[in-house]
């Protein structure tokens, strides 16, 4: 296959979308370079796939505009826009073989039926199911599924993918499996992707630049590690991974007291002032050394080392991480190897915690 | 311990299971109210004056009175297909959510529920010579002669149309409703317009509920006799399948009434054995695009 369908770039200008009074998508501005593997990552109801949908043609914006290459494309129908799109229940047309599912997009296309042959083969070949041509949906796994519905988005060569939560149907092996091989497959077809997901892993490893949503707002946008490394606020800080949310009080620059303990931290946050700081439970060690005072509550073996939930001295819940066993009920010191600190206020309520991981 | 669980097991299995003993009610009901009276009506039909076969001989010899299961059909397959091929469009077009969907169904489904003798009525009085139809149609002299709408195969047809169109539009609605609304959207995205969407999505998955569709309404049609009499022509060009065997058994020609009503029977599932045959062909499997 050809690397055909290249654009320079896809413009969302203030891209808003609202269902009656509630407005699911608000002011999405995002410019996506063509090549580029883009993720758009949060919880469910967040406006990840409103925005897919939007730039699928599924939907109208509300308001706002998206350009490709500066020509306005928000108004032209789904079937003039030349994307290819993966359906979250894969969408395989069952009545047709999975050859004839691939070859879709070309056969509307009216391509000549040797040329269709060819690259539907070639399509299957890409996704390794080139022996299951004369099969029906029906009658494949769920992961072959999954690749037929991949195959018959790229085999147009569009100009951008669609991805919706592409694997959140696969069982968990196959999930990382699937995982590579959607990273290989833009690695060889370098097709522009955009890809829906709520799995903060599958956002880092496959995406260049993640868009981090939270209620149809744009939270954070920047690479994996970029995000990973320095979350813009505590909801990004919590979605991929700080589990431990401390309140505290900034004492001077880079120092904030927590419950009378002094931690070093991150921040961009002033000197004083109500702060809350954010660690890693991998962050958050066990040992002697240790300085925040931790009461075990459970102890879980989880093969390189123990994850504990406890209890700080301020009733707080966190989560860290131990090299031995430790009993329910003791009192241990724990190490704060790093930590993020945020302005107050910005504690994500934990019932979007839970739906966040 | 395993040997015993095995043992209950088995002598689980090898009882009737309690539900079928819930059927025995309405197998007793069909035996004594469907094939009772089902195989005395055959048995009749062989025990007429001129030997077994002549209730059937006479009726098939006799081109007037053959001529009615031409009729019957003529009126009963229209019915049928324009039912189904006027439901498509409509049901594809309001597959979707909207505002007032509820009650345009409801609307669309009150000729289903008024009876061909309730309906015939309004027509007579309405599509009748001197009704509003052809009053309006002369006062705006669009027509000097009223038009003939009544009392002619056009009258049965149209009587026929608004009690079986409901039906047709419902079920196909239905149909269309059961079909993976993302299957519609991965074909737009994948480039193809409304009309291919139609023709090569919808349509492949809508045609086997199609053909049961067209069965259904063809049988309510072919069973047609109220508005063959009331609107229709019942002497000549409406004399209906069920006409003849009506008269028979007014002549108390019981014979010859249940032998007609045999013919009647075999016929429509010669019909239904075609349209069978054809959905057979047709892919049937499910009408979802994958999990989820």
């Amino acid at each position: 296959m050809t690397r055909a369908g290249r654009f320079g770039e896809l413009v969302l200008d203030g891209v808003t979308k609202s269902f009656g009074a509630h407005t699911a998508l608000d002011g999405l501005d995002l410019t996506i370079t063509g090549g580029e593997f883009v993720a758009l990552l949060g919880p469910s109801g967040c406006g990840k796939s409103t925005a897919l949908n939007l730039l699928a043609g599924l939907l109208a914006p509300t308001s706002g505009t998206i350009l490709l290459d500066g020509t306005r494309i928000d108004t032209v129908p789904s079937e003039r826009r030349d994307f290819g799109m993966v359906f979250q229940n894969y969408a395989l047309f069952p009545h047709l073989t999975v050859a004839d599912n691939v070859g879709f997009g070309l056969r509307v296309r009216r391509l000549r039926r040797p040329e269709l042959q060819r690259r539907v083969a070639d399509a299957l070949r890409l996704v390794r199911l080139a022996d299951q041509a004369d099969k029906y949906p029906g009658q494949l796994s769920g992961g072959q599924q999954q690749r037929v519905a991949i195959a018959r988005a790229v085999v147009t060569e569009p100009r951008l993918v669609l991805m919706d939560e592409p694997l959140s149907n696969l069982d968990a092996k196959l999930r990382l499996d699937m995982r590579t091989e959607i990273r290989l497959l833009h690695q060889q077809l370098g097709l522009t992707t955009v890809y829906v997901t709520h799995d903060q892993q599958e956002a880092l490893s496959l995406a260049d630049r993640l868009v981090v949503l939270r209620d149809g707002r744009v939270q954070q946008i920047g690479t994996p590690a970029e995000i990973y490394e320095t979350p813009a606020n505590t909801y990004v800080a919590a979605f991929v991974g700080y589990r431990n949310a401390l309140p505290g009080e900034m004492r001077g620059a880079n120092r904030v007291d927590v419950g009378g303990v002094t931690l070093a931290v991150e921040t961009d946050v002033p000197a004083s002032g109500r702060a809350v700081v954010m660690v890693r439970p991998d962050d958050l060690v066990v040992t002697d050394t240790g300085v925040l005072p931790v009461r075990v509550a459970v102890c879980e073996y989880q093969g390189r080392h123990f994850a504990v939930e406890g209890v700080t001295t301020g009733d707080v819940t966190v989560h860290c991480h131990s090299d031995r066993p430790l009993a329910p009920g003791s009192e241990v010191m724990a190490e704060v190897r790093r930590a993020r600190a945020y302005p107050d206020g910005e504690v994500v309520p934990a019932a979007e915690l839970v739906a966040a991981t | 311990m395993t040997a015993l669980a095995i043992g209950r097991v088995v002598v689980r299995e090898r009882r009737l299971p309690g539900l079928v003993w819930l059927a025995v009610p309405a197998a007793v009901f069909m035996v004594a109210f469907f094939v009772y009276p089902l195989c005395y009506g055959v048995g009749l039909t062989f025990q007429a004056a001129g030997g077994p076969l002549s209730a059937y001989r006479s009726f098939l010899s006799d081109g007037y009175q053959r001529g009615s299961i031409w009729i019957t059909l003529g009126l009963s397959v229209p019915t049928a297909l324009i039912s189904v091929v006027a439901a498509v469009p409509l049901a594809y077009r309001m597959r979707g959510p909207f505002r007032g969907k509820r009650t345009l169904t409801a609307v669309l489904m009150v000729p289903l529920t008024l009876g061909s003798v309730f309906v015939a009525d309004g027509m007579i009085d309405f599509l009748g010579p001197n009704g509003w139809f052809n009053r309006v149609l002369r006062a705006l002299h669009v027509v000097d002669q009223p038009v003939v709408l009544i009392h002619n195969v056009a009258g049965v047809l149209l009587s026929m149309l608004i009690s079986v169109f409901p039906l047709a539009f419902l079920l196909v609605l239905g149909y269309f409703s059961g079909i993976d609304g993302n299957l519609e959207r991965a074909a737009a995205v994948s480039g193809a317009g409304p009309w291919q969407r139609f023709r090569l999505v919808l349509l492949p998955l809508l045609l086997p509920g199609l053909t049961v569709t067209f069965a259904l309404t063809f049988v309510m049609a072919f069973a047609v006799f109220p508005s063959a009499t009331l609107v229709g022509d019942p002497a000549g060009s409406t004399r209906v399948i069920s006409i003849v065997a009506y008269d028979a058994y007014s002549r108390a020609d019981y014979s010859s009434a249940s032998a007609i009503a045999i013919v009647m029977g075999l016929v429509e599932l010669a019909v239904l054995g075609i349209v069978f045959g054809i959905r057979g062909r047709l892919y049937r499997g499910s009408t979802s695009g994958g999990k989820g």
